[in-house]
């Protein structure tokens, strides 16, 4: 038999174990979930990738590394954001009446978004490439990215914003909406799909269809409103 | 099931083509939403086998944040340079756009189906 060692100098270089332990992480998440009667708070994507950062800072590995095996998870993602025309489709009828209120609903979730991002860190002390690189947070990362590029913020840390948005939107947004009494499933899903994108349309598509098509169709309308209104914006005030 | 996957991802492709060709301000895969909508349009309604696939993948749509979400310890150090500031930000900022825009959806959107979480 070979060295425990051998095996896994050979195991972490072979995309299948990253790959594998990001499924593993993920189950463990979505039991825990489960278990704790699907309270948001127990979001199985926090979980996973607190699981997963615990596990490559242990073992010393890069991001890099995890990726090569990770990557066709990710990949999937777009083919996901396409399908998102299914639920659309089924609750159109829904959708079309309510045409009105979506687009203000949406236009107001962009811009609170977009503002209260860099006044709240504006009034902590951030600097202006970290209150640039904010600024976007709230909209689907590749449509971010762009949008921090052209105000001079970093794209990366965008990046990153915009997925820990999404977490935060995931776990406490649907306690947040109880609090006030948003009961109505297409407000609850534009609210999730506004302000957190895609990971908050996750959640909300687990839920219930109606808010899971409102929140598909609010993010991709605020990534269109956001990209249009905010370089605008930033363009009059600095 | 094959061929309806492969619709799926020339909806994708093709959006990606667009968004190079045109410059527009949405992703590829926004588009290729876009235009597997019209594809429903047109045949009037979603077929089975489309809602075969497509649904499975999105049953399982947070599991495909998790990549990019582990991704962020990649930024630990960036984050931690202005730690307050953004973490305040991110927090304040996601739950008072969640409350304002689900607050203005339901006052202007009277008559809807309702329900708690």
């Amino acid at each position: 038999m070979n060295d425990v060692r051998e095996v896994w100098v050979y195991l972490s270089t072979t995309p299948l174990l990253h790959l594998t332990l990001t499924l593993a992480a993920f189950a463990v998440g979505s039991a825990v979930y489960e278990r704790a009667g699907r309270n948001p708070v127990f979001n199985p994507v926090l979980i996973a990738v607190a699981l997963l950062i615990g596990m490559l800072t242990l073992t010393g590995t890069g991001y890099e590394r995890y990726f090569e095996g990770a990557q066709f998870v990710h990949f999937l993602l777009g083919p996901a954001t396409v399908c998102l025309a299914l639920p659309l489709y089924r609750q159109f009828d829904k959708v079309r009446k309510s045409a009105l209120a979506l687009g203000a609903a949406i236009l107001g979730g962009s811009l609170t978004a977009s503002a209260t991002a860099v006044g709240i860190a504006w009034a902590a002390g951030g600097g202006r490439e970290t209150l640039l690189s904010l600024a976007p947070k709230s909209v689907t990362a590749p449509v971010a990215m762009g949008i921090s590029e052209q105000l001079g913020g970093l794209p990366s840390l965008t990046a990153a914003m915009v997925i820990v948005t999404g977490i935060i939107g995931a776990a406490l947004g649907p306690l947040a909406l109880n609090l006030i009494g948003v009961k109505d499933w297409a407000a609850r899903g534009v609210a999730m799909g506004t302000a957190s994108h895609g990971i908050g349309t996750a959640r909300a598509l687990q839920v219930n269809e109606v808010a899971g098509a409102f929140s598909g169709l609010a993010m991709g309308l605020n990534a269109l409103a956001t990209a249009l209104l905010l370089p605008l914006i930033v363009g009059l005030m600095w | 099931m094959l061929n309806h996957l492969t619709l799926i991802f020339a909806c994708q492709l093709a959006g990606e083509a667009a968004t190079r060709a045109f410059e527009t301000p949405l992703p590829g895969p926004v588009i290729g939403m876009v235009l597997l909508f019209a594809y429903c349009a047109v045949r009037g309604g979603v077929p089975d086998d489309l809602a075969a696939v497509g649904d499975t993948l999105l049953k399982n749509l947070s599991l495909l944040f998790v990549p990019a979400g582990v991704g962020v310890m990649a930024y630990g150090a960036l984050f931690a340079r202005e730690a307050l500031p953004i973490i305040l930000s991110l927090v304040g900022s996601t739950l008072v756009t969640i409350m304002l825009t689900g607050w203005l959806m339901q006052r202007l959107n009277r008559g809807g189906a309702t329900g708690d979480e």
